[in-house]
């Protein structure tokens, strides 16, 4: 029994990985007022770079510098199209997912079914890693989910403590006093934006060369969509991205588990949505909650400078 | 860096669609100049500010500063050269702290833990300068006084050479401008000039030396302060003179509309911030509440217009008991109710001037019927607001941001005022206004007074006050200090409860 649980919990952790590193890309190019629908195709083009440099150099690291900078460029396309020419957001974001996954299937496709001979190899922590159930499940994973936990920590930190979360934050929620205070809001909302095309990236590329390691089309199967779930689930805040991510990882587990119990897949991929609904529900019924829920006041809004 | 000995705009042209802002605008400031900037509303003088700020990029006209051209393309680089500006509308954060908002884009900020180095930066401050915030409070928290003192505190803090204020005091009480002023009296002492926009005439002869006046766009007239009077700078701005006394038709106040009884409203916190509080209201009476802001009058009314929860006590409305009823409810029954944050409850910034006009009555007949609006109806409504209230605006047809700070204020004024309301509660009516305005809705507060109808005046101008009010209760930490009849009052009096010290009061009581 306990080892079924800690092989669980193990998968829950490694499925997780990917969710959080999207959702963390989403949150910041969120929270400075950018709403990037492109996440499934800025995913999907991460991954199958991040396979096909992997596979030609035999070196995963470098797969995952790749797919980090793909991602980050293709974004730049959102940037240029919602920032610069103030086109509609959500239209954008939609044209990305199909871009992205146009072009993952027709860079990948020679690289269909090829299996990858090298891949990261899983660290394991001394002493920590002994300790029953948890020891497998936190201190003897892929560099990947030490890498993806970082980065989060990261971002919480940066966020609330540092001078670039107070401009971030104060870019999305009213881009006009910013500006007056000196602060260049288009920059601020390019990088962002291609904060989360990188993060996307990184999050394709663990799929491709840490997840399966092996590419075939269309591999990212909606968790581009789950990320943006996940970024209002997670009230655009990184610490609780951490939850939603691994909640929402072990729904993905769960389905295998319960599969051949004869409950329908279809069920449970809808779980995912449905628990969205449920926390926006729970958090909109309390008095507290709505003042936190409330997405960064200008998000979706285009900025016009030297209009009122 | 150099310091600014003089800075020169020179041709300043600026047009927006439809309107020319400022037209061939030449403006000179040295250091040590405390420079008034006077005009009606929509005189451009907001505009001509932003381009010294580089929010607005002039269609012509260029910016010199010590001789050099100075080329500004960003606020980035009018920081630079050591120009600072504190805003007409709030430029703050509503879901920040004010920590968090003072920090944003403030230079010598660390990177790690900017708020915890803030707080020692704006605890010095608020001390020298006796504004008094509590930085861990949320901006959407705060009254528009003590958001303002936010806004003067963050400018206080970049410490620039020029520093230009657009209205900094219209929702300042009494003592807090004279704080201010003393403020600026130091900073011209240390070489630093300061451009005022301000339409109360006393604050521009009593700090300035130099004052310049702008109507339509143009410069109308400059002068040294020594040589001027407030009836010459009423004059230059409005081209007559104003009234400093308003009749009143002699009165009795008749039935009660609105009745408070102890009623107890909590503040955002959730603490208790209006205590205990009964007032009536009668017909034929204006009744003003005097009191620095925070005390308890925002809530209060947000009460009594059924935006907020009433936790305790009763609201009546003619009669009829409306406590923790809706607004739209409240409204129904005849409460009209101008809001202190005109933008922000007053108006819906997008959408056009005509639509703003009919506000909360535009699902009603005449405006609408059977769901289909009645625009014809809509725009001669709006025509005739325009006309009767002298707003200033291109056409109905913009959208209501485009707007003057004045002018969106005389529109929702006239808006809440047109349609009789039988209780009329205003805050703040006439901050932002021009001398003249001010004069005009101050008439039509006292003309829906002799008509018949109530109202209910929140305001920190003492002088106001005492100008229209049939009665001035005084708050104070959510509670009545005093209610006095301002024919046989002093003002000090009035200050003093302001301050939370009762005295011994000829005035009634209750
Ligand atoms: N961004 C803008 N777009 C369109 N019109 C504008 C804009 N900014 C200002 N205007 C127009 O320019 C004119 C001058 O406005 P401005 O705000 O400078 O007046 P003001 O002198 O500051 O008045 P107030 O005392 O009411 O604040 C007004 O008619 C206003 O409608
Ligand atoms: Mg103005």
């Amino acid at each position: 029994m306990l080892e079924i649980i800690t092989s669980i919990l193990v998968r829950t952790v490694v499925a997780g990985t990917p969710l959080l590193l999207g959702t963390l890309g989403e949150v910041i190019s969120e929270r400075a007022g950018i709403l990037n629908l492109g996440v499934e195709g800025m995913m999907s083009l991460g991954a199958a770079t991040g396979f096909i440099v992997t596979f030609t150099t035999g070196n995963p690291w470098l797969g995952l510098m790749a797919a980090t900078i793909a991602g980050a460029l293709i974004s730049v396309i959102h940037a240029f199209v919602t920032v610069s020419l103030r086109a509609n957001q959500v239209v954008s974001g939609l044209a990305l997912t199909m871009l992205g996954l146009g072009l993952s299937g027709l860079w990948g496709k020679p690289y269909i079914g090829r299996p990858l001979t090298t891949k990261m190899h899983a660290i394991r922590i001394p002493v920590l890693s002994d300790i029953p159930v948890i020891g497998k499940v936190l201190f003897y994973q892929d560099p990947y989910f030490y890498l993806s936990v970082a980065l989060g920590i990261l971002v919480w930190f940066l966020m609330k403590h540092t001078k670039v979360g107070i401009t971030v934050r104060s870019v999305g929620e009213n881009p006009k006093a910013a500006e007056t205070l000196g602060i260049n809001v288009a920059r601020v909302k390019y990088l962002c934006v291609m904060a989360g095309g990188a993060f996307a990236g990184m999050a394709g590329a663990h799929l491709s060369t840490a997840y399966s390691k092996s590419w075939i089309e269309g591999m990212t199967s909606g968790r581009g969509w789950i990320v943006i779930a996940l970024t209002i689930f997670a009230l655009w805040e990184p610490s609780r991205a951490f939850v939603g991510a691994y909640v929402f990882g072990g729904i993905f587990v769960i389905q295998y588990v319960l599969q051949p119990l004869g409950i329908s897949p279809n069920l449970l991929a809808m779980l995912p949505y449905a628990t969205t609904l449920g926390v926006l529900l729970f958090y909109g019924m309390s008095k507290k909650g709505k003042r936190r829920m409330s997405a960064p006041a200008t998000l979706g809004e285009p900025y016009i400078r030297g209009s009122r | 860096m150099k310091r600014i000995e003089k800075l020169e705009m020179k041709g300043i042209c600026k047009s927006f669609v439809g309107v020319k802002a400022n037209r061939n605008v030449d403006l000179t400031i040295e250091k040590g100049d405390i420079l008034g900037l006077l005009g009606e509303n929509g005189a451009g003088k907001t505009t001509l500010m932003n381009i010294l700020y580089g929010l607005y990029m002039p269609d012509e006209g260029q910016v010199l500063v010590n001789g050099e051209p100075l080329h500004l393309k960003s606020p980035k680089d009018s920081m630079k050269a050591g120009i600072g500006m504190i805003h007409q509308h709030f430029m703050l954060i509503q879901k920040h702290t004010v920590l968090e908002n003072i920090a944003l884009g403030y230079a010598e900020a660390p990177f790690l833990f900017p708020q915890k180095y803030m707080r020692k930066r704006i605890e010095e401050y608020s001390r020298k300068f006796g504004l008094e915030v509590d930085p861990d409070k949320k901006i959407w928290e705060l009254s528009a006084g003590e958001q303002q003192r936010v806004e003067i505190l963050k400018a206080l803090l970049r410490n620039a050479d020029l520093l230009i204020m657009d209205e900094p005091t219209s929702v300042l009480t009494p003592p807090e401008a004279d704080e201010l002023f003393e403020i600026l009296r130091k900073m011209i002492g240390e070489g630093h000039s300061v451009i005022l926009i301000s339409h109360k005439l006393e604050e521009i002869i009593s700090i300035c030396n130099r004052v310049m006046v702008m109507r339509k766009g143009e410069v109308t007239g400059a002068a040294e302060i020594k040589d001027v009077t407030k009836v010459d700078l009423a004059r230059m701005m409005i081209g007559r003179e104003i009234s400093a006394s308003y009749e009143k038709a002699a009165l009795e106040p008749g039935d009660p509309v609105l009745e408070i009884a102890s009623l107890s409203v909590n503040s955002d916190q959730g603490l208790p911030i209006v205590k205990d509080f009964s007032m009536t209201v009668r017909r034929n009476e204006i009744l003003g509440i005097a009191g620095v802001s925070g005390n308890g009058q925002r809530e209060m009314v947000e009460a009594v217009t059924g935006l907020r929860r009433a936790e305790k006590g009763t609201v009546k409305l003619q009669g009829r008991e409306v406590t923790n009823k809706s607004a739209r409810t409240i409204h129904n029954l005849g409460i009209n109710h101008v809001p202190e944050e005109r933008i922000k409850f007053g108006t819906v910034a997008n959408l056009q001037l005509f639509e703003n006009s009919v506000l909360k009555k535009h699902h009603e007949k005449p405006y609408s019927t059977n769901m289909l609006m009645n625009y014809p109806l809509i725009k001669n409504h709006a025509d005739s607001i325009i006309e009767k209230y002298h707003v200033d605006a291109a056409s109905i047809n913009v959208p209501v941001k485009n707007l003057s700070g004045g002018n969106m204020q005389k529109l929702i004024l006239g808006r809440e005022i047109a349609s009789e309301p039988s209780l009329l509660i205003a805050a703040h009516p006439t901050y932002g206004l021009d001398v003249g305005a001010a004069e005009y809705i101050r008439k039509e507060l006292i003309h829906a007074r002799d008509r018949g109808g109530a109202v209910l005046l929140v305001s920190e101008d003492l002088e106001e006050l005492f100008q229209v009010c049939d009665k001035i209760a005084v708050m104070f930490e959510g509670r009545i200090m005093g209610i006095v009849d301002p024919s046989d009052c002093d003002i000090d009096d009035i200050g003093l409860m302001m301050a939370g010290t009762s005295v011994g009061l000829k005035g009634e009581k209750n």
